[in-house]
């Protein structure tokens, strides 16, 4: 066991003072940092500035019919069109519009906004939505519609999906389990690959540069093997808590910076009480700021994020992506040792990896719909558990499901790493030997 | 010190070792000779308890090897080599360990060797900085390390120039004359001359010869001498064909000097051969022909 341990060191060691691990390592969180830092600036600066809009209406409809919002304004003008369109030219304002609307036989197609900076999406949106609105209440009024009545077709539907478990009623967004769920299955089956690989480089390394004789005079294969496996297995778990810790903390350095924005501070207090016991209280929280950022999609990933079951998916994330190195490492070990050289891996290799690849090419297909049975049984596969399972998991799995997953997993991994001890200590061992499958079903009933 | 007792190995389609025993003395230099693919390399890797026999058992210090003796051996594979990548020293350390040193003991014996083999400024280097002899000179140095009761090598001083080749050798030599049994596989039978006690020769699995140096050469003795001479020996040389056959013979003329080698009959002694011959010449020098390890080696293997 301690020299188990001395190769787990050096494995661990050598790899962790790569220059390529402390660069990854860095950039990897700045990336998750930039994108989280431009979500929260579409969130507030997006939010923030007020626009302008000038609405120059030829056709006397939308006189004073326009609301303003949180952040654009209406004002109105008399003035001609060639007068206005100077202004702005002159203003060069980047938060001011001019609404030219034409004559009411020309509309809807006469209907323009002019500005010296191009309109956002959201700005045109708006103006386009109120703009039908008036002129549909318009042609009701026309065909005898009671304005009182008019004022009542007015419903503002928000629809929000809950999921009802035994643990009480937890408000769920399929947006962000869809994310969530995906980056999970892609980055698990990244890792799983990434690391496998770098167990089989390893062997093949051990290999070739003979260094593997000298020592198994030492250690036991198994020993050698399974230190391997371990001391990467700790270099990838290493990587992604470092990843998460520097992320949080930058995270963190952000929210400070942006921290005297008032309605964040309530996005967060919404998030936190979602997940946190007093659901009621959170609900009127998330109504508050729904008549705050409804219409702002930023603050919907902000507050879609929220709504998951963040520390469970990251400790599920941890084990499965063990579990599955594991299982696959072991095997890419038996790989690296039936070899001579890398380019012979390939014909292993496919064989080997091809319930992971299934696994992962499968769910872009079956995330929309993660009760299949499918994605059930893919789930609870060793072979393909570790992709499949983190598909399902934002969109909310019994926890039997999850126990007999992992449960099933650890028997696997268990399983491939004996497997793979029995190839592996044969194969280290074989030079110049172009080696098939049944000769590697052979090496497994060797006596040793 | 060891006993190889019966060693049976087979692999899906052939007999590594056919039920080879043999003996190892301790504080000797054995050698463990054999052409290609003989069961060296399979009989070593057993010993080591990297493979283990079908049948059979080796027993060291009259004990059952343990898994716990690794420890007490070095072992020198023919087939060696370093990570590329670490450091010199780290790197030793780290070999030194897994024999099972304490970091503290495996820090004192490297500096110590270091220092021994004048090669402490490679250190900080990696290993793929260094020639191939000098990776070898680290490789002895880590198998030696931690004062092994018993040290294998298999052939090692392929990549040495004469000069390391030499050092090494008297390195060994050091160790043996310390009480360390050295069990020494190699193909160069120069170096077996030079340093084996006793040998064992495999061939096809099979052990075919064994016994001390000097026995087996004995054994392979065939009373052939070589005489150095002035005069004429031809009269003499004919006059007693049943006693001996003349192998060679050179004569030079115009000085009179020659040299015959010639094989003695069954039951005819040297003395017999030297009176015959002083009788018509004058003797320079005579000496028996003993075969080296070589031809010993080549006959065996052909006639086996």
């Amino acid at each position: 066991m301690n020299k188990t341990l001395l190769i787990i060191g050096r494995e661990y060691l050598t790899r962790v003072r790569k220059k390529s691990f402390i660069v990854l390592t860095i950039l990897v969180p700045l990336l998750v940092v930039g994108m989280y830092a431009s979500i929260f600036y579409f969130a507030i600066a997006g939010n923030r500035e007020v626009r302008y809009v000038t609405v120059l209406d030829e056709s006397e409809v939308f006189v004073n019919q326009f609301r303003d919002s949180h952040n654009i304004q209406f004002s109105y003008t008399g003035n001609s069109l060639q007068e206005e369109k100077r202004r702005i030219l002159e203003g060069d304002q980047d938060n001011v519009f001019l609404l030219h609307i034409a004559p009411f036989e020309q509309i809807p197609k006469q209907v323009e906004i002019i500005s010296s900076k191009q309109a956002g999406i959201d700005l045109i949106e708006e103006i386009d939505g109120q703009m039908e609105q008036v002129l549909r209440d318009k042609r009701l009024t026309e065909a005898g519609i009671d304005t009182a009545v008019l004022n009542r077709l007015h419903v503002n539907v928000s629809l929000t999906t809950t999921r009802l478990t035994q643990q009480g009623e937890s408000q769920t967004s399929a947006g962000a389990s869809y994310g969530v769920a995906l980056a999970a299955c892609i980055l698990i089956y990244l890792f799983i690959f990434l690391y496998g690989v770098q167990v089989m480089r390893g062997v093949i390394e051990e290999k070739t540069s003979r260094i593997v004789e000298v020592i198994i005079s030492s250690v036991k294969p198994y020993q050698l093997m399974l230190g391997k496996i371990l001391g990467i297995a700790l270099v990838g778990l290493t990587q992604f808590l470092l990843w998460v810790a520097l992320s949080l903390a930058a995270i963190g350095v952000i929210k400070t910076v942006f921290a005297d924005n008032a309605e964040l501070s309530r996005l967060e207090q919404v998030s936190a009480m979602q997940q946190g016991p007093d659901p009621v209280a959170a609900q009127e929280l998330n109504q508050d700021a729904d008549q705050a950022g409804a219409t702002n999609p930023a603050m919907e990933v902000l507050r879609a994020l929220g709504t998951l079951n963040i520390p469970l998916i990251l400790a599920c994330f941890v084990f499965y992506f063990l579990g599955g190195y594991l299982l696959y490492s072991a095997l890419f070990a038996a790989v690296g040792s039936a070899v001579d050289n890398e380019t012979e891996t390939q014909q292993f290799m496919f064989p080997v990896t091809l319930p992971l690849l299934f696994a992962y090419l499968s769910s872009f297909g079956l995330i929309t719909n993660p009760d299949s049975s499918l994605l059930f049984w893919l789930s609870m596969i060793p072979f393909t558990s570790p992709v499949s399972m983190m598909v399902r998991l934002p969109f909310g799995v019994p926890a039997w499901e999850i126990a007999l997953s992992m449960a099933l997993l650890v028997a696997g991994f268990v399983f491939t790493v004996w497997l793979a001890g029995r190839i592996y200590r044969t194969g280290i061992l074989m030079y110049g030997k172009k080696v098939t499958f049944k000769e590697l079903g052979k090496w497994l009933f060797y006596k040793n | 010190m060891l006993i190889v007792r019966n060693i049976l190995k087979q692999y899906a389609n052939h007999v590594a070792l056919d039920r080879v025993s043999m003996e190892i003395h301790q504080g000797s230099i054995f050698g463990l000779l054999g052409p290609n693919g003989a069961g060296k390399t399979s009989l070593i890797r057993i010993i080591n308890q990297i493979t283990a026999p079908d049948e059979g058992e080796i027993l060291l210090n009259g004990k059952r090897l343990q898994p716990a003796d690794i420890s007490r051996i070095g072992y020198l594979p023919e087939e060696r080599g370093l990570y590329k990548k670490m450091e010199v020293g780290e790197h030793v350390l780290y070999l030194s360990r897994l024999k099972g040193l304490s970091r503290s003991e495996a820090m004192e014996r490297v500096k110590y060797w270091f220092r021994k083999m004048d090669i402490e400024a490679w250190w900080k280097k990696k290993v793929e900085e260094l020639s191939k002899g000098m990776q070898q000179k680290v490789q002895f140095i880590a198998t030696v390390l931690h004062e092994p009761e018993l040290l294998i090598l298999d052939e090692p001083f392929t990549g040495f120039d004469p000069v390391n080749a030499d050092l090494i050798k008297q390195e060994i030599l050091e160790l043996n004359k310390k009480g360390t049994t050295v069990i020494f596989s190699t193909h160069r039978m120069e170096s077996v001359e030079e340093l084996c006690d006793s040998i064992v020769l495999i061939n096809k699995a099979k052990k075919i010869l064994e016994g001390s140096l000097s026995d087996i050469k004995a054994r392979y003795r065939n009373n052939t001498y070589l005489l150095t001479y002035q005069g004429d020996a031809r009269n003499a040389l004919s006059a007693h064909p049943e006693k001996f056959r003349l192998l060679s013979h050179e004569h030079d003329p115009q000085n009179g000097s020659g040299q015959l080698k010639v094989q003695l009959m069954n039951g005819v002694g040297s003395n017999e051969l030297l009176e015959i011959l002083i009788a018509s010449v004058q003797v320079q020098g005579m000496h028996e022909v003993v075969p080296g390890i070589h031809d010993i080696f080549v006959r065996s293997v052909k006639e086996s």
